[in-house]
């Protein structure tokens, strides 16, 4: 079961080795996760995607707050969740599929940023749900690469973390 | 305008502190040379392992942060076995390191290591101070994270031109304020009343006291509680002395190694309120089998250690002291007669002759010998083996305290640990319980006992191999007996005496009473070498 944290950090050198050592040291296991900074600069957010069940979230949870640079940590439930993540594919492409891919980009509400003779380069900010979909269309064009930024979560509504 | 080092030294002095226990090197040098100006004890050890371990024996009995520090490098690393120690244990340390220069980090120069980072599983928190005008906070929020909420270890790692550089003396601010950390100190009001609901329903209560009664300093709230509500009590290993063991409520111990009567008793309880106790592993092997029979309380400074190891029915977090003397407050007088007739009902073992039919001493009936000519504050400093099992189960001091490496087991505790409890207590009577193996690990540190004048009775139980290895290879390897024996022994007496320490020998039955005599009237230190049977049990 994916469960879905936003954390507050220091922006501090050493933060993301603690929490990273926290996660390999006791065997938790993420899924994916973002870090960067907030509308205080000395504040960090993370959005840390783990697996598990709800004893280990809570595990997760515990341990987190008990470092000392861990200013909060808050799980969000799915049903509030608004998340996004933004994946860059370079998929082989000559010039009978460029159409092809042109329409499933467009269809999905993805951009083509870069073409080269054989390549097409595709630009997606989505859910992970809708960005599976996409690699799935592209994935008979043959994928030379991806890169993914993990995801970011915010909460729906006026609810915010602080 | 003063140098880092003088403020250090300030900032330690304006934190309390009275000892430091430690080992120079090139790194550490300024602080070194600002220390001299300070009315702070410095204790040079024989190596930097044992000055974490002095600071924590310091700790345990002082009630506040203990004080160790070492140079760079190989002087680091030594100290992160008694971090480890410390950190399992829960024992507030306050680890000063000197680091290489600033513009030398990162490009692995002479003893240079990355030491917060090494130590970062095994430390509350770690700093590394890059400029000396944080000093006077930086200690001041290390003794804070240290002595605070759960204690433990925090290390700061100074680099040497830091320490050089010159610096403003702020103040430091009145209150220490960090965004991330605010412990819990009074328990949830609701829970503490569903505790007391449960209290009141239960037939067979029990309470399970770990080592965060002690750390809390509130064994005379949780021998009150049980009193008035009638609740016998068993502790865990790191929870010895949170009762007294010969009060009429007290058990004695739980787990692998602990007795059969306070096991059984766990097992038939209803209710069970464990109070700083983390249910490890070596105290409750079958967690869940507890928690299908009982309602449990759980009662922890530590969110986390809440459902970790077991699940929980009703969960306190707070302070133990504070959260006590909620529950005192609130609760009346209870009576439980029927099942405290249940308990005294179970037969006591027989206890276990002196001498076995071949002639040598058994230990589990030498020590609670040792133990009734021992003050009733003594402070009684076991290291890690059988000779750990024997003293938990043997402990039967009114006012007196057991320290051990509990969580970690780390050999060569002892006596390090014993000095910084002398350190702390120096009118207190400190006796060192170990075996000829932790006894070969820790026996340079005589010398630092010699040199401090301080007073530690030293018991060597002496089989000439590893006790405990050697029983569980017994038991789960066939009796393959392998790398514990422990031949070549040095001549113990000699030792003593290359140490200037006299030392008493002790293997037979007629001489208890006299060698015991003459041990424990030995002015300054001394050393008892007591023969026992390489075979000998651990229970």
């Amino acid at each position: 079961m994916k469960h879905t944290l936003s954390v507050l950090v220091e922006n501090q050198s050493g933060v993301l080795s603690r929490i990273a050592g926290l996660f390999s040291r006791r065997g938790y296991n993420i899924e994916s996760l973002n870090v960067g900074a907030t509308e205080d600069p000395t504040i960090s957010r993370m959005t840390i995607v783990v697996n598990g069940d709800d004893a280990i979230i809570e595990q997760v949870e515990k341990q987190l707050n008990k470092l000392i640079n861990v200013i909060k940590v808050k799980s969000i439930a799915p049903a509030e969740l608004i998340n996004r993540e933004l994946i860059l594919v370079k998929v082989s492409a000559g010039h009978k599929e460029r159409g092809e891919i042109s329409n499933i980009t467009q269809i999905m509400g993805a951009h083509i940023i870069d073409i080269s003779r054989a390549t097409l380069t595709v630009e997606f900010c989505n859910t992970p749900e809708q960005i599976a979909i996409l690699l799935s269309l592209l994935r008979p064009y043959n994928i030379r690469e991806t890169i993914r930024t993990g995801t970011v979560a915010i909460e729906q509504g006026s609810t915010t973390i602080k | 305008m003063i140098t880092g080092a003088q403020a250090l030294v300030q900032a330690l002095e304006r934190e309390g502190c009275e000892v430091i226990f430690g080992y120079p090197g090139v790194a550490i040098c300024p602080f070194y040379d600002a220390l001299t100006a300070s009315p702070i004890r410095h204790i040079l050890v024989r190596q930097e392992q044992n000055a974490g371990h002095a600071a924590s024996g310091y700790a345990r009995i002082r009630h506040k942060a203990g004080v160790c520090c070492a140079t760079s490098g190989p002087g680091a690393t030594n100290l992160i076995t008694a971090l480890a120690t410390a950190y399992m244990d829960s024992i507030p340390l306050v680890a000063i390191t000197g680091q290489v220069s600033r513009d030398m980090l990162g490009r692995d120069v002479f003893q240079e290591v990355d030491i917060t980072g090494a130590t970062e599983p095994f430390t509350k928190h770690s700093y590394l101070i890059k400029d000396a005008n944080d000093i006077p906070r930086v200690v001041q929020e290390a003794f804070y994270i240290a002595q605070t909420g759960r204690p433990g270890p925090v290390l700061i790692d100074v680099p040497v031109d830091v320490q050089m550089e010159e610096c403003q003396t702020p103040e430091p601010p009145k209150h220490v304020h960090i965004r991330g950390y605010k412990p819990t100190v009074t328990g949830h009001a609701a829970q503490v009343k569903r505790t007391l609901e449960a209290i009141s329903e239960a037939e067979r209560p029990l309470i399970c006291a770990g080592g965060g009664v002690l750390l809390a300093n509130a064994q005379p709230e949780l021998v009150e509680f049980a009193e008035k509500t009638q609740i016998p009590v068993v502790t865990t290993m790191m929870g010895i002395g949170a009762i007294a063991p010969n009060h009429p409520l007290a058990l004695g111990m739980i787990g692998n190694y602990g007795s059969t009567r306070a096991n059984e008793v766990l097992l038939k309880a209803d209710l069970l309120i464990l109070i700083g106790a983390r249910v490890g592993d070596r105290a409750v092997r079958n967690p869940d089998v507890l928690y299908q029979k009982a309602k449990i309380v759980h009662i922890d400074v530590d969110p986390a250690e809440i459902g970790k190891n077991m699940g929980t029915h009703i969960p306190i977090v707070g302070d133990i002291h504070t959260v006590l003397n909620q529950l005192l407050s609130l609760t009346e007088p209870l009576t439980h007669t029927q099942w405290l007739e249940e308990i005294a009902s179970i037969p006591k073992p027989y206890p276990p002759a002196l001498c076995h039919k071949d002639g040598f001493l058994n230990p589990k009936a030498l020590l609670p010998q040792i133990f009734a000519r021992l003050a009733p504050n003594a402070i009684v400093v076991a290291d890690v083996g059988q000779n750990q099992i024997w003293a938990a189960n043997a402990y039967n001091l009114a006012q007196g305290r057991f320290l051990t490496s509990g969580g970690l087991g780390t050999m060569g505790y002892s006596l390090p640990a014993a000095m910084g409890a002398k350190a702390a207590a120096p009118k207190r009577q400190v006796v060192c319980i170990c075996g000829d193996g932790s006894f070969q690990m820790m026996l340079n540190e005589l010398a630092t006992a010699r040199q401090n004048d301080l007073d530690i009775k030293i018991i060597v139980m002496r089989n000439d191999c590893l006790g405990l290895v050697r029983e569980y290879q017994k038991r789960f390897y066939a009796g393959n007996f392998t790398a514990v024996h422990l031949h070549a022994l040095p001549h113990i007496q000699t030792i003593g005496l290359a140490y200037g320490i006299p030392a008493f020998l002790l293997s037979e039955q007629e001489q208890v009473e006299p060698v015991l005599e003459k041990f424990l009237q030995t002015t300054g230190s001394a050393i008892l070498e007591i023969i026992i049977r390489p075979d000998e049990s651990s229970r």
